[in-house]
């Protein structure tokens, strides 16, 4: 026969818990004693369920709008400011700037060598998106490593996490941006990995503020689970390498002299 | 005008209206908003313990909601989701409350005020509204105090556990850590409640001798 069940087990039960259910239950039907304990633990779940939620009151889904609608214009205001944040200027500014320099590439080798215009673009491209997305993921590998590294001090109950928040917060729409442009591209590689960043950047970039060690704790399993610290680094070094190996379209003297007039 | 029509909330679905908020159309947003505010508004009041803050809850919830909805981009249920985001933002909402209460050297006395029924009064005044209290003022008031002590972690857990029927698993991503971790925690605010609660004979256990016997 087994001994009296403890709390936790009785707690366990009375959630539906599967394991050894058969046994606490047969043990259940003939211990009084552990059935007065479920009893009292049950009194605990009535009491709970008498607490009352006061009614908000007519119409109070609306009156919710009515406060939310007013507060969106400005809401909004700020995701526009927000984009004149030094770290979005550097992401739209990237992207406009693969534009701008694969169509003046386009343009000048055109005048004078038809068949390498396109490859010259591309190269223009890559090589901007190359830099872009390193220090993009230079940044990305600084808040991962930061969190990771850190540990909480003996006896502290909460962790303020709000500047790798922040940071987080602006790089998952810079990495949004990155990877849709790698795809766009065709680089498997970097998409994927842009890919498996994503969530671990939303997830930090939506914690609150303050979390406990605990939390903190399984803020670090996630980034060690996924290795995602190393894959970030793997292809960080990988566009180091590129950077090198991707250099600026050959210029022509007569290509050089149309630049130096821009 | 479209702006002043009342959204056909039984017929757009969730995505539809996301994605025309997403466009720019900002009366899309009050379908959801509507939609979701009493079930945002349950589960705040329960983790906060008034309607004050859980009204603020509802309000910052769906304000964070609209400017992550790229990010959210159709991922999951949106109810889902936002519930996570005004649970997160409850729990943020108790610590700085338990900060500001643990920095005010007298407490201000509830009742004095004629204010709305608000349970965290009541525990600092038991004798007040008991009219209101579904079953005993003095249980209600102990259970209430009971809850405010909680951690902002057990409180949400025990609020989405029992309340709110949430899987472990949905809650061990609010609270964002894993499945073991959260039963315990659900464990230990069953616990504490029951041992706040002891002085009501109906919670009293027999001698402490569960286990090992």
């Amino acid at each position: 026969m087994m001994t009296h069940m403890t709390e936790e087990q009785l707690i366990a039960y009375r959630d539906g818990e599967t394991g050894g259910r058969e046994e606490m239950a047969g043990h259940l039907n003939e211990c009084e004693r552990c059935r007065q304990e479920l009893a009292r633990i049950e009194a605990v779940f009535a009491a709970l369920d008498a607490m009352p939620v006061p009614d908000p009151g007519e119409g109070f889904e609306q009156r919710m709008w009515q406060r939310i609608a007013q507060r969106l214009a400005e809401k909004r205001l700020r995701w526009w400011q927000t984009l004149f944040a030094p770290r979005h200027v550097l992401a739209f500014g990237t992207v406009a700037a693969l534009v701008l320099l694969a169509f003046l590439a386009g343009r000048y080798t055109r005048k004078t060598e038809p068949v390498g215009t396109a490859a010259d673009a591309a190269k223009v491209r890559e090589r901007v998106l190359v830099v872009a997305v390193g220090d993009h993921l230079g940044r990305s590998e600084m808040v991962l490593m930061e969190l990771a590294n850190a540990e909480p001090a003996k006896g502290q109950k909460l962790m303020n996490i709000s500047a790798e928040q922040k940071r987080a917060e602006d790089l998952v729409e810079e990495n949004r941006l990155y990877r849709q442009t790698a795809l766009r591209d065709g680089d498997a590689l970097m998409a994927s990995t842009l890919e498996e960043l994503e969530p671990i950047l939303l997830d930090i970039a939506n914690s609150p503020d303050e979390i406990t060690p605990a939390q903190f704790e399984a803020i670090q399993k996630r980034i060690a689970a996924k290795g995602i610290l190393l894959k970030v680094r793997v292809v960080h070094q990988d566009l180091r390498e590129r950077q090198k190996t991707v250099p600026e379209p050959a210029q022509t003297g007569s290509e050089a002299k149309e630049r130096n007039k821009v | 005008m479209a702006s002043t029509e009342q959204p056909d909330s039984g017929v757009v679905s969730d995505a539809v209206a996301v994605e025309r908020t997403l466009a720019g159309d900002r009366d899309a947003y009050r379908v959801l908003v509507e939609r979701y505010s009493l079930y945002l508004y349950r589960l705040a009041y329960r983790m906060t313990g008034n309607s004050h803050d859980a009204e603020e809850v509802v309000q910052e919830a769906f304000l964070r909601a609209y400017q992550k909805l790229a990010q959210f981009a159709g991922n999951s249920n949106f109810g889902t989701w936002v519930y996570r985001i005004a649970a997160n933002y409850a729990i943020d909402r108790i610590r700085q409350r338990n900060v500001e209460e643990a920095r005010q050297a007298v407490p201000s006395r509830p009742g004095e005020e004629g204010q709305e029924f608000d349970p965290v009064a009541m525990v600092k005044d038991p004798s007040a509204s008991p009219e209101h209290l579904a079953r005993s003022a003095e249980l209600a008031a102990r259970m209430q105090q009971a809850l405010n002590a909680l951690t902002p972690a057990e409180r949400t857990a025990i609020v989405m556990r029992h309340w709110e029927g949430c899987a472990i698993e949905e809650i061990a991503a609010v609270l964002k850590s894993n499945s073991n971790a959260t039963k315990n925690t659900v464990f230990r605010a069953v616990s504490k409640l029951r041992k706040a609660l002891e002085p009501f004979a109906e919670f009293r256990g027999p001698a402490r001798a569960m286990g090992t016997e």
